[in-house]
């Protein structure tokens, strides 16, 4: 399989501070691949250098060929490398079916003045965009929620929902923000379920960044382990289950205990 | 698509302004009503500019600035230029339009409060400029404006001179409401196609709207760009009826006037700021009758229907309609 996603020696410094520290790996195309470490690892920080929401210090992050990092977020977007976010960043006062259109955005082939003049491609830009937005409800299961306001949903659902606008811009892939953040047991394994489904229906590659050790074992083909900013690890889930580093950088925290 | 109801509830809103209104002010003899409305009917349209910078979920306080830039790009291309109004009436929203674009690419990125405050800013440094300028005549301002001249395209006479009208009230009412409802037809239309879908996405969460692929830069320059265009042309507008303009003719009491004829109407209804300037100007006319209370009373009515109405007088409507 060829590398869709490459991670190339990438930091980010904040003043003296640095966050993420030369840190390289690639995703593979189709596969679904963690990134995990200790709370302050900089996880998150690395999450948002791979979507553009930070520029980098040094590094560079290439997707098929072309660099993408330090570009604007939208023409990232725009080349297929779509970020979630974690629950409450919906759009909220937009029913659930609404919010799942509007993300149809990248996918319209009339200009905005097209739309605004209500041009026939326009009309049948709209259609497709309700068309497909209901086959992703369906995906998802937001049937009997298609019309509810998002900022009446209970938590599952807003993370479903978020899934569902990153969905409608059918990435090539999709980076999703601490997926199982907040979850029980049960819903852990219906969202897990979920993204396995996202890979295996949809074609998407997956790269997640969480905590929820259990859950990056079921559902990751591999896991890349961070931790101070730097990578110390890099295998399959029962590669780094028994990876001296990560259980030394784990040690300490009794909630963290690897492999359950 | 248009519904009959939309169509209907248009051509009642057509008939009133056209046919209704000036019938009932001949019938009561009260002519001054004319000036009264066409100021109305102009500041909703710089008010439905504010309303669209609402829309992205901007504040925006600096309204009065274009309609000042406006009313001065009119009035020196009428006097220095001697251009006809008709024509510079677009060229003022275009130059609003433009220097919207310029002053925006760096302010828009900012949000909240901060945007706020540098829109009233603006305001005043429009102001000053005018001052300042060498050809602006500073506080003396311009006057003498000749009225709007014929409007004649390919020999045809489109709109009459209006020195030679008997009565020029009248046909800059007509004037002002027509421009008002393609203001409204415009903003409404955004609203409704995916460029006013895109705006709300843009309003309940930006880096989700940059996330989904939205050039959110863009999209703001733009909505600014067509709301300082509808200052710039009611700015021009007034103007045109006053034949006189000063760096004090608008000003920031003005702008925040605009934004609170958005916030009085309802910021969730396109027509909101419409009623808004309509009650605003009517109400504080009514109190001038209270002499030195004006003020107060005033402010303690709008700090009221703010507690009682927060989502605009038009939320009356939406809770009527759900109760039946």
């Amino acid at each position: 399989m060829s590398n869709i996603l490459e991670v190339r020696e990438v930091s980010k410094r904040f003043g003296g501070l640095t966050a993420v520290n030369k840190v390289s790996f690639n995703v593979k195309q189709g596969e679904i691949l963690s990134v995990i470490g200790p709370n302050g690892a900089g996880k998150s920080t690395l999450f948002k250098l791979i979507s553009s929401f930070l520029p980098t210090s040094s590094g560079e992050v290439w997707f098929k060929g072309e660099r993408i990092n330090n570009l604007a977020p939208h023409v990232v977007a725009r080349k297929g490398v779509v970020r979630t976010f974690q629950e409450t960043t919906i759009f909220r006062s937009m029913t659930v079916r609404e919010n799942i259109i509007v993300a149809h955005h990248l996918r319209s082939r009339a200009s905005l003045l097209g739309f605004f003049l209500g041009s026939r491609l326009a009309a049948e830009d709209e259609a497709s965009f309700a068309a497909s937005a209901d086959g992703i409800v369906d995906f998802l299961g937001l049937g009997a929620i298609r019309n509810e306001l998002a900022s009446n949903l209970p938590q599952g659902h807003l993370r479903a929902l978020g899934m569902a606008i990153g969905l409608a811009t059918q990435p090539a892939v999709l980076l999703l923000d601490e997926p199982f953040a907040g979850m029980n047991h049960d819903e852990t394994m219906q969202m897990v379920r979920l993204v396995k489904r996202l890979r295996d229906e949809r074609g998407v590659t997956v790269l997640l960044v969480e905590h929820d050790m259990p859950a990056v074992m079921k559902i990751s083909d591999r896991i890349v382990v961070i931790n101070f900013g730097e990578k110390i690890a890099e295998g399959t889930p029962s590669e780094i289950q028994n990876n001296a580093k990560v259980i030394e950088a784990y040690l300490g925290s009794e909630d963290a205990a690897i492999g359950m | 698509m248009m519904s009959k109801k939309t169509i209907a509830s248009l051509a009642a809103f057509a008939l009133a302004v056209y046919a209704v209104v000036p019938l009932a002010i001949a019938a009561s003899g009260r002519l001054d009503f004319y000036y009264t409305l066409t100021s109305v009917a102009l500041l909703s349209i710089a008010s439905a500019g504010v309303w669209l910078t609402f829309y992205i979920g901007r504040i925006n306080i600096g309204q009065g600035a274009y309609a000042l830039m406006g009313g001065y790009a009119s009035a020196l291309l009428v006097t220095q230029l001697g251009l006809g109004f008709w024509w510079t009436l677009p060229l003022a929203g275009a130059f609003c339009a433009l220097v919207a674009v310029l002053i925006g690419l760096p302010i828009l990125r900012l949000r909240g409060v901060y945007f706020a405050m540098v829109t009233l800013v603006l305001t005043e440094v429009t102001r000053l400029t005018a001052l300042a300028l060498p050809f602006t005549n500073g506080a003396k301002g311009i006057t003498s404006i000749p009225l709007p001249g014929a409007l004649t395209i390919l020999g045809i006479t489109v709109i009459p001179d209006f020195s030679t009208l008997e009565n020029p009230k009248l046909a800059f009412y007509f004037m002002a409401v027509t421009m008002m409802m393609l203001a409204y037809a415009l903003v409404w239309r955004i609203v409704n196609s995916r460029l006013g879908h895109l705006c709300r996405s843009l309003q309940q969460n930006e880096e989700l709207a940059s996330s989904i692929g939205v050039n959110t830069a863009y999209l703001r320059v733009l909505a600014y760009a067509i709301s300082s265009f509808m200052g710039g042309i009611a700015g021009a507008s007034f103007v045109a009826i006053s034949q006189s303009l000063y760096p004090s003719s608008f000003q920031v009491a003005d702008s925040v006037n605009f934004m609170l004829n958005c916030f009085l109407g309802g910021l969730g209804y396109v027509f909101g700021p419409m009623l808004g300037t309509l009650l605003l100007y009517f109400g504080w006319d009514l109190l001038f009758a209270t002499g030195r209370f004006q003020l107060l009373i005033y402010s303690s009515l709008m700090i009221v229907l703010m507690l009682v109405l927060p989502n605009g007088v038009l939320s009356l409507l939406e809770r009527k309609g759900a109760r039946a």
